[in-house]
């Protein structure tokens, strides 16, 4: 029996094509995901594009076009070769903090509601170094962490504070800037791959404590910036900062309560038609599915989000190999730490940080790099079936 | 992988899951549980409605002539929300604009104030309404200056002209109304809060006072609303409702306007002429009752104020005027406020007792000039001893001594210190068959009730207070430590919730505790007047349709009867006539050719002016006429005013002058307000130009429309 399914699966990638390793399922949510997205975005700008005289498909094509590059992006991820990018590992990391160092660097990096996080190229498009960033840490201490210097099968402390110094120079970048949000999703993912890579629990609840006494501490010696506390404040009590982030959030929560079981329908809410939450197309995109889509449409978006975390949680499992895991692991606790901050703040659960909706908000690099994400758990899906 | 990582990836993935499903939940929770509200939120945020006032209702006199009606003005009105955003938060627009319009740059600066940011005291004259709602600054600018205004909008910023419908109060006649009629302005915050269970638009104006804010709710009528769903920048995406304004219904009072003018000229120089007998006079009230049904034919309080200022815009000092000592708190309704002892005018009252305690009203009484009661020698007024008297006569002369007497007799009847469980009581029964102590009821907002000193009242007095007169020495102030207070303290804190027989004494003349207001006064003597039936005084006779059609009349409403038997009446009747043929108000009624019946009182009154002098008496006339079948109970005082009938009873004459048409010493019948006597009891036809009929006040009009029928073929 056994060896009957396995030589069917044998056979099957025997004659593969391209595109025979990806998981159905984790391809659909992603591709209903991606179509949703693009209709939202379409949605939270069009008619306020066309109001003010714009280009009303403005956005919903240079969406597209960053779908395309993304899928692009996670095609090659899939079939290029498992152990070649554990080749490139060093270079996508020395890439991405060389982008981390250079949006620091006055007059390349752009100023964007009160953090520098981008670098300005032609053409009106922008590329964030911490999406890479990400990335590339991710493979970084997956690979530091999976291999083996000793007969052992946990890392020892000496490739644990390795995996730690590749991490914490990228993130030192990310909190200069300042981007709070992508610090926690990156430190939560870090921490994640920690705890299954089998390293010493020590290690796993002493980061956990360091993060908790460093935030409290940060907040409390004003490290942070004032526009960070207030964020907190405003999240704690909703009426703190009632024009600035307490306004955001709130109208934001009305947006997405006034939405209902059934939603205003695609195109016709007028909370988002008259923009009343900003940044809709990007951080705040799931208040235009919760208006316009209501319950039905925002559930679903929940639900397929869901759909793709447990779908990779299966290829970490069955991954032959402990690299293919940490990767795994790592994609998966910084989709879904994203995810959660993300809906989380948009629903009133977290306070506010400027991180996008994976697989909805318009943003390149963002686009980029979740796609990319997307292609390396097919990646190591499809190997541990070759 | 190890056992440990396997477990750990578990462990990960139902953290993460939870994290999933807390998402979940929370979108439940805010689009279907709590949708509703975030829909509600939602609007509030989208839609701005665009209010237009509705044109509010008339008031009219019982004849149809115009109190109250609407007039176009041309507003400038300044928006907050734009001249705060200038550096200098629109100080120099400000000041180019009142040199423009002629006006005084403090007060108009005052007017765009909000209440709220100004601090406690300096608040008079600011803008009661809110911050995003244009503040009128003067609702009556020439045409000319506005064209001006509007067309330099650079130079002006945020200040704009728009034609408005103004309240105005046509004073026909004269006529001032202020304390009746009240008055029309923006809408406060605790308005808009809905706290009066009414929903309300910012633009809107509302009434204030008097029958304005009384009947706001018929008056104002229905605005029309045009929601208009905005995008953030304001920008109109879309109407998604248009309203048109419905207007108010009118108001038909039982008021007369020619009477009403000539009972604010009576009172007005009832004061003047107390005060050129050097009496302090600072404020006085008249209220004219029909006695048959209770509607209030006139209503007068002083000093008044100018119910049209309001609509032009309050300056600084007008407003502090208001509520100022110094001009005598003209915002005060003393018709309704005003608390007096009613002095001599009580009498009627005792009369009512001393019959039901048994005393002869035919009989014959001592009236010496004083009486010994306890320790205390209670004196007749002037201390005049006018030997042995008649009851009528004593009513006539309004004697003290006789009331002492018999009120002492009682008290002691009722076990003095040591009351009988069920003590007769007939003095306080008697007022408290008035309902004395209690409102009138009127229809006109703020009324106070008065107080009738009975022994439950001395009972709750007593709790309030023993408190403060059994520790008087730790508890009063230095001044107060003198030895005749020291001892009223201690007699306070003894039997304080006795009725002692002093009080007695001085509730049977209506001195004391007692007190009551002009309006209930009047209710008082309309009460014996019309043989016994308390009515409950109404200014509304009906709301008429803007089509003519009635929505609702207002029936007289019948309060009770007072205890007084038909013989008690008719001997009341007489005595209160004799008062103006023989008594203490003969000499004004001297030669009136209208049988009248009346009572004086000069109440004494305890306590201060703020100049430190001892107040002066309030000089009461309440009064009806005709002596026979009486038609009209009239009731004038005058705080610190000297002598009830010189004073008040001059002015009272007055007023019957004008109802019964009497010039000089003879009646002309063709100036008398109601033909028959009788007020009109049909509804009048509701038109902006009605003028009034003939009067003293008008006597020209009669001949015109004499001539007018003569010349008709």
């Amino acid at each position: 029996m056994s060896t009957f399914l396995n030589r069917r699966s044998y056979r099957r990638t025997r004659d593969r094509s391209y595109f025979s390793g990806f998981d159905p399922i984790l391809t659909a949510a992603v591709a209903t995901l991606l179509i949703f997205g693009t209709l939202l975005v379409y949605a939270a700008t069009r008619d306020w594009y066309s109001a003010n005289g714009l280009d009303p498909q403005y956005y919903l094509k240079r969406h597209v076009i960053n779908i395309v590059i993304g899928l692009t992006l996670a095609w090659g991820t899939t079939i290029i070769d498992y152990r070649l990018l554990r080749a490139y590992t060093p270079f996508i990391w020395g890439f991405g903090v060389l982008g981390l160092i250079f949006v620091l660097i006055p007059g390349v990096g752009s100023d964007i509601n009160g953090a520098k996080a981008w670098i300005r190229l032609p053409a009106g498009f922008q590329i964030q170094p911490a999406e890479i960033a990400k990335i590339s840490i991710i493979i970084g201490i997956s690979m530091l962490l999976s291999e083996r210097t000793h007969n052992s099968d946990a890392p020892s402390n000496q490739d644990v504070l390795k995996a730690l110094a590749v991490a914490a120079l990228p993130i030192l970048l990310i909190l200069l800037q300042p981007d709070m949000g992508t610090v926690f999703i990156i430190s939560a993912s870090v921490v994640t791959i920690l705890a299954v890579s089998g390293a010493p629990t020590r290690w796993v609840v002493g980061l956990i404590l360091l993060a908790v006494i460093g935030g409290f501490v940060a907040t409390k010696a004003g490290v942070i910036s004032d526009y960070q506390v207030k964020r907190l404040q405003s999240f704690v009590d909703p009426n703190a900062d009632a024009k600035g982030a307490g306004y955001q959030l709130r109208q934001a929560r009305i947006t997405v309560g006034s939405g209902g079981l059934i939603g205003t329908g695609l195109f016709n809410g007028p909370q988002t038609n008259g923009r009343f939450v900003p940044e809709q197309q990007t951080d705040f995109i799931f208040t235009v599915a919760g208006e316009e889509t209501g319950f039905l449409g925002s559930g679903v978006i929940i639900l397929l989000l869901l759909t793709i975390l447990m779908r990779a949680f299966g290829i970490a499992r069955r991954s032959t190999d402990p690299y293919g895991t940490l990767v795994c692991t790592g994609v998966i606790a910084w989709f879904a730490f994203q995810i959660f901050e993300n809906v989380g703040m948009t629903l009133g659960l977290m306070p506010m940080t400027g991180v996008p909706l994976p697989f909805l908000s318009y943003g390149g690099s963002s686009m980029f790099a979740n796609l990319i994400g997307f292609g390396l758990l097919q990646n190591v899906h499809a190997s541990h079936r070759s | 992988m190890n056992q440990r990582s396997r477990l750990n990836l578990l462990v990960i993935q139902i953290f993460i899951a939870s994290l999933m499903v807390a998402l979940f939940g929370r979108l439940f929770y805010l689009q279907v549980a709590a949708g509703p509200k975030y829909r509600d939120a939602a609007l509030s945020i989208q839609s701005r409605d665009v209010v237009t006032p509705a044109n509010r209702g008339f008031i009219v006199d019982s004849s149809g002539v115009p109190l109250a009606l609407n007039k176009v003005g041309l507003a400038v009105t300044v928006d907050r929300t734009k001249i705060d955003k200038l550096p200098d938060k629109g100080a120099a627009v400000i000041q180019d604009l009142v040199t423009l319009l002629g006006l005084n740059f403090a007060d108009v600066w005052q007017r765009t104030r909000l209440c709220g940011e100004l601090p406690k005291g300096q608040k008079s004259g600011c803008w009661t309404g809110s911050r995003f709602q244009p503040i009128p600054i003067t609702k009556s600018a020439d045409p000319q200056l506005a064209l001006r205004i509007v067309e330099r909008s650079d130079r002006y910023p945020g200040i704009s002209a728009t034609p408005v419908a103004l309240r105005n109060y046509p004073e026909i006649l004269g006529v001032n109304g202020g304390h009746v009629l009240g008055y029309v302005g923006p809408l406060t915050d605790s308005d808009l809060s809905g706290a009066n269970g009414r929903s309300y638009f910012r633009s809107e104006s509302i009434g204030k006072a008097g029958l304005e804010i009384k009947y706001d709710n018929v008056l104002r009528g229905t605005p029309g609303i045009k929601t208009f769903i905005v995008d953030r920048k304001e920008a109109v995406t879309s109407t998604s409702q248009n309203t048109k304004p419905i207007s108010g219904s009118h108001l038909v009072t039982s008021l007369d306007v020619r009477l009403q003018a000539a009972t604010e000229k009576a009172l007005a120089d009832a004061v003047k002429r107390a005060r050129s007998l050097g009496h302090r006079a600072d404020g006085g009230a008249a209220v004219v009752l029909d006695v048959r049904n209770g509607q209030v034919l006139a209503l007068a309080s002083y000093p008044t104020y100018d119910p049209n200022a309001f609509e032009r815009g309050l300056t600084v000092a007008e407003a502090d005027a208001l509520y100022s000592q110094t001009t005598g708190v003209p915002a005060l309704n003393r018709a309704l406020q005003g608390l007096y002892a009613p002095g001599s005018t009580f009498k009627a009252v005792s009369v009512i007792a001393a019959k039901a305690a048994g005393y002869s009203l035919n009989a014959n009484y001592k009236c010496p000039a004083e009486v010994q009661v306890g320790n205390r020698a209670f004196q007749n007024f002037e201390s005049k001893a006018q030997g042995t008297i008649s009851l009528k006569k004593a009513i006539a002369v309004s004697c003290d001594t006789i009331w002492y007497q018999i009120a002492y007799d009682e008290w002691v009847r009722d076990g003095g210190l040591r009351p009988d469980s069920n003590p007769h009581d007939y003095f306080f029964n008697a007022a408290k068959g008035f309902r004395m102590g209690e409102k009138t009821g009127v229809d006109l907002p703020s009324e106070s009730a008065g107080r009738l000193a009975n022994r439950q009242w001395k009972q709750n007095w007593y709790q309030q207070n023993k408190d403060f007169y059994c520790n008087y020495k730790e508890r009063a102030t230095k001044a107060q430590q003198t030895a005749f207070l020291l001892q009223l303290a201690h007699e306070n804190c003894l039997d304080g919730d006795k009725v002692r027989a002093g009080d007695a004494v001085n509730f049977s003349i209506g001195q004391g505790d007692t007190v009551v207001t002009p309006i209930k006064l009047a209710q008082m003597y309309a009460a014996i007047a019309n043989g016994g039936t308390l009515w409950q005084p109404t200014v509304a006779k009906a709301i008429v349709a803007t089509d003519g059609s009635v929505i609702q009349k207002f029936e007289p409403k019948k309060l009770g009867e007072i205890s007084a038997d038909a013989e008690t009446l008719a001997f009341l009747h007489d005595a209160l006539h004799e008062v103006t043929t023989s008594g203490t108000s003969a000499g004004v009624f001297a030669g009136f050719p209208i049988a009248t019946a009346g009572k004086t009182g000069t109440a004494q009154v305890f306590g201060r002016n703020p100049n430190g002098t001892q107040k002066a008496d309030t000089a009461w006339y309440a009064s009806f006429a005709p002596a026979k079948n009486p038609r009209y109970a009239v009731v004038m005082m005058v705080s610190q005013g000297g002598f009830g009938a010189s004073t008040s009873g001059a002015g009272v004459r007055q007023i019957y002058a004008t109802l019964f048409g009497v010039q000089g010493n003879t009646v002309k019948p063709e100036l008398a307000l109601f033909p028959e006597g009788k007020p009109p009891s049909k509804l009048p036809r509701i038109s902006p130009a009605t003028k009034p009929a003939a009067s003293i006040l008008n006597p020209g009009k009669a001949k015109v429309i004499a001539q007018k029928v003569a010349t008709k073929p």
